[in-house]
């Protein structure tokens, strides 16, 4: 029972992690990321129009991040190039998304009704040796490979932005940008690069909902998770490992939640939803300002 | 032999107006020039144009013989040059170190981060800049801050550094600290371009001076033969170092009377001020001023203790209420609390006046009546900006200042509490603070002029309050005052 919760929850955070991993790299360099779902769902439209069309899962996974980087690249155009404000481009870029994705399922099958696209869920990979330990390793070490893919990003990230010039000077962004300025860089290159590269992230978070688990796309079928994504990212304090966290246990929240409907335990579902969102309101109105916030966050570049 | 740096004929312009109109700038290896001139002359302008921030209108820079054209900072930062900014540029989330390596190529791709924290030790020891690399930007007073970007110029390799006003926020033994680290570095070859408006640190530091005024050069001189008084003339074009002019006068009766008065942060205090009087508060900043000044224009609450306006109990009066009965306030910030920076000149002269004449008519405001208005004062305060539309984050801090005085005073307070009113301001501008509200206290107004800086008050007051620890410590005219006396109770020790 435990075991399969933890499973699920592996399974609800792993689309979660990719998108507030792109998340990141908007909010460290002062961008609010609220078009994450939108991201997400042109991810996990491309994946399936992408490896239908090619016949490989590769080709999905490539069409996911353009589809994310498309919207991204909207938002970051809008909102950092002509200084609108965030919050707006980002909910403009989610219904924009939404209406886009829905209209080309619509064209693509040539008629009033919407295709329906059917492919087989990517199989997973067991880790030759670590998938043969017992208990953990059919837990840990046998997983389609998104969700390798997203640890990996997670550890590619954490030494980014604690490592690299361009992870200093991207953090350095959010933080001050006329510092950067200064320091010879362009800020308002970093923040385009880095919304950019955020959507083709989240994009991928897209491909693992569509692509990976259930094999097709539905209208707005992420669903909210890009919010969810967002709480996470604020949760866990701008930092990879801490997201990561975050999104692993509103994973675990949501699949005890689902237990819990199955055995009839009387808790309304709507009420375990609004649980990571009071967490991340707490936090945005606690510690989180204090601290680990980017101080330039939603301001728009100076002139 | 060619100089380090030569800048000939830089033009540019804001719009309308010429803020560097044809102005030449040479600097030698192992110089300090002083570049002189009152608030809004141009000075920092020229210096963004050599740092590439600003692309000019036209002129020539050359750097070491070598044109830099391409005007941006990554060119003149890769040429040695390095700029200290009036406000850093540094990330105070970061440490030291970080913000040493940010954009930095010697840190590499992959960041060295212990070998540049090393490298932060040892510079910093050999210049005496007492900086821990780890400590976060935060936590650091400004004028450590300050040595953090000179430490990023000095392991940039900079031959050419430009200070900014780098003395504006410091406490007077950071002044010193600054100006020995300054002789230091000339020692060891660098070129300084070193911009204040105050001239004795720049007779102190400097070897040759230029000076500034509306965008043009108005004077150069070696500083050896440089007196003070003829370069503030260059600065403004007349001679200001004379003393203000506080011609005696018998005062009117009681206008303001404090009794008993407390609040958060001030002590019970007692006192009055007449009609033609200005009542001076001296003393060492945080000592309550900003309370006092708080507490009479209501915005500290009183505690305890009557405050009374021309017979009228305002003790617990509304600050509109305050303002009805004639009351004037010029906050010391005034870029937060007197002005919103980001509207434009007219629209600050009438924020308190917005729901009368000429400012509006009925429920609506009255756009014409707003711009004729600002023109008139504009004129009579001798603003310089663009025009009444210009916003006001724009102007030079002399004249946001002006912008305050012109809507504070233009209707004949009673009464004008005035607190740091000539911070940050050059002579120019400060002897135009202290002579208009001399002229109030002319026509009758009780004035309360806080400041931190002793000459100013002495010259100004008809009688001088000193503060410490939230009270007033002593009262005395300025016919009394002892300097000596003075100092001993800004320290807090009693008489
Ligand atoms: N970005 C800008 N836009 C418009 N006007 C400006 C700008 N920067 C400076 N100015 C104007 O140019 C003039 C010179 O300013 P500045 O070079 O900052 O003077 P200083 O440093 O000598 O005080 C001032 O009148 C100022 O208002
Ligand atoms: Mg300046």
């Amino acid at each position: 029972m435990t075991i399969d919760i933890i499973a699920a929850a592996i399974r609800i955070a792993t689309p979660l992690l990719f998108a507030a991993l792109g998340g990141l790299l908007s909010e460290r360099s002062g961008v609010f990321a609220v078009g994450l779902e939108g991201m997400m769902l042109a991810g996990a439209f491309a994946a399936i129009i992408g490896a239908s069309a090619t016949g490989s899962a590769l080709g999905g996974i490539a069409l996911a991040i353009v589809g994310g980087a498309i919207i991204a690249t909207a938002v970051a155009v809008i909102a950092v190039r002509y200084r609108a404000d965030n919050m707006v481009t980002g909910l403009a870029a989610n219904i924009l998304a939404l209406g886009l994705t829905s209209y080309l399922l619509r064209v693509i099958a040539g008629g009033g009704a919407p295709a329906s696209i059917h492919l087989d869920p990517l199989a997973s990979w067991p880790i030759p040796y670590l998938s043969d330990i017992p208990t953990i390793g059919p837990l840990l070490f046998d997983q389609p490979p998104l969700t390798y893919l997203a640890v990996i990003g997670c550890v590619l990230m954490s030494l980014f932005l604690r490592r690299t010039q361009a992870g200093l000077t991207l953090t350095a962004t959010g933080e001050n940008p006329e510092a950067v300025f200064a320091s010879g860089s362009s800020p308002m290159r970093v923040r385009m690069i880095a919304i950019i590269t955020g959507g083709a992230i989240a994009g991928l978070g897209g491909a693992v909902l569509s692509l990976q688990q259930v094999g097709t796309f539905t209208d707005g079928m992420t669903g909210g998770r890009g919010y969810l994504a967002l709480a996470s990212l604020i949760v866990g304090r701008w930092t990879p490992w801490g997201a990561a966290i975050a999104c692993l246990a509103f994973g675990a929240a949501e699949a005890l939640e689902l237990r819990m409907q199955t055995f009839g335990v009387p808790v309304s579902s709507y009420i375990v939803q609004m649980v990571p969102y009071l967490i991340a309101l707490a936090v945005l109105a606690g510690i989180g300002r204090s601290s680990r916030m980017p101080a330039s966050i939603g301001q728009p570049l100076p002139r | 032999m060619t100089s380090l740096l030569e800048m000939r004929g830089i033009v540019r312009c804001f719009g309308p107006l010429r803020a560097n109109d044809g102005i030449d700038l040479t600097v030698e290896a192992g110089h300090i020039l002083g570049l002189l001139g009152e608030n809004g002359s141009g000075k920092s302008t020229l210096m963004k144009v050599l740092f590439g921030m600003l692309p000019p209108d036209a002129g020539t820079i050359a750097f070491r013989g070598r044109p830099l054209a391409g005007h941006h900072p990554r060119e003149a930062m890769e040429a040695g040059i390095a700029m200290i900014h009036q406000h850093f540029m540094l990330v105070e989330a970061m440490t030291v170190t970080e913000n040493v390596m940010l954009g930095w190529p010697d840190a590499g791709r992959i960041l060295k981060r212990g070998e540049v924290a090393e490298r932060v030790r040892e510079t910093s020891r050999r210049f005496g800049l007492d900086l821990d690399p780890h400590v976060p930007i935060a936590g650091l007073s400004l004028g450590r801050r300050q040595r953090v970007e000179i430490l990023k110029a000095i392991l940039r390799k900079a031959d050419l550094l430009i200070l900014d006003e780098p003395t504006s926020n410091l406490a007077p033994p950071e002044v010193a600290d600054l100006l020995s680290i300054l002789r230091r570095l000339k020692s060891e070859g660098k070129g300084i371009v070193f911009i204040s408006h105050k001239l004795p640190e720049v007779l102190e530091v400097c070897d040759d001076v230029v000076v500034l005024r509306a965008g043009r050069v108005t004077g150069r001189a070696p500083v050896a033969g440089a007196s003070r008084a003829q370069l503030a003339e260059m600065m403004v074009g007349r001679d200001i170092t004379a003393p203000h002019a506080l011609t005696p006068r018998e005062p009117g009766p009681s206008r303001v009377v404090a009794r008993e008065l407390s609040a958060a942060g001030l002590s019970p205090l007692s006192f009055e001020i007449r009609g033609g009087e200005i009542l001076g508060v001296a003393g060492v900043d945080g000592n309550g001023q900003l309370e006092l000044v708080d507490a009479i224009a209501g915005l500290n609450r009183a505690r305890g203790g009557t405050l009374v306006l021309d017979g009228n109990d305002i003790t617990h009066a509304s600050v509109a209420a305050r303002v009805a009965a004639g009351m004037a306030y010029m906050p010391a910030d005034r870029g937060h609390r007197a002005l919103v920076r980001d509207m434009t000149v007219a629209e600050n002269l009438m924020l308190r006046d917005s729901r009368r004449e000429p400012y509006a008519r009925g429920w609506l405001l009255d756009a014409a009546g707003r711009t004729r208005s600002a023109r008139r004062l504009m004129a009579d305060y001798d603003i310089r900006a663009a025009g009444p539309g210009a916003i006001t984050a724009r102007l030079s801090g002399g004249n946001q200042q002006k912008v305050v005085i012109a809507r504070e005073l233009d209707r004949s307070p009673a009464v004008l509490v005035a607190h740091q009113a000539a911070w940050g301001l050059d002579p120019g501008a400060t002897r135009f603070v202290l002579d208009r509200v001399i002229g109030l206290r002319d026509a009758g107004a009780a004035v309360l002029y806080v400041s931190s800086e002793l000459e100013e008050v002495l010259a100004i007051s008809d009688r001088i309050a000193v503060m410490s620890g939230g009270a007033f410590v002593a009262i005395v005219r300025r016919a009394d005052a002892d300097l000596r006396q003075i100092g001993l109770w800004m320290a807090g020790r009693a008489a």
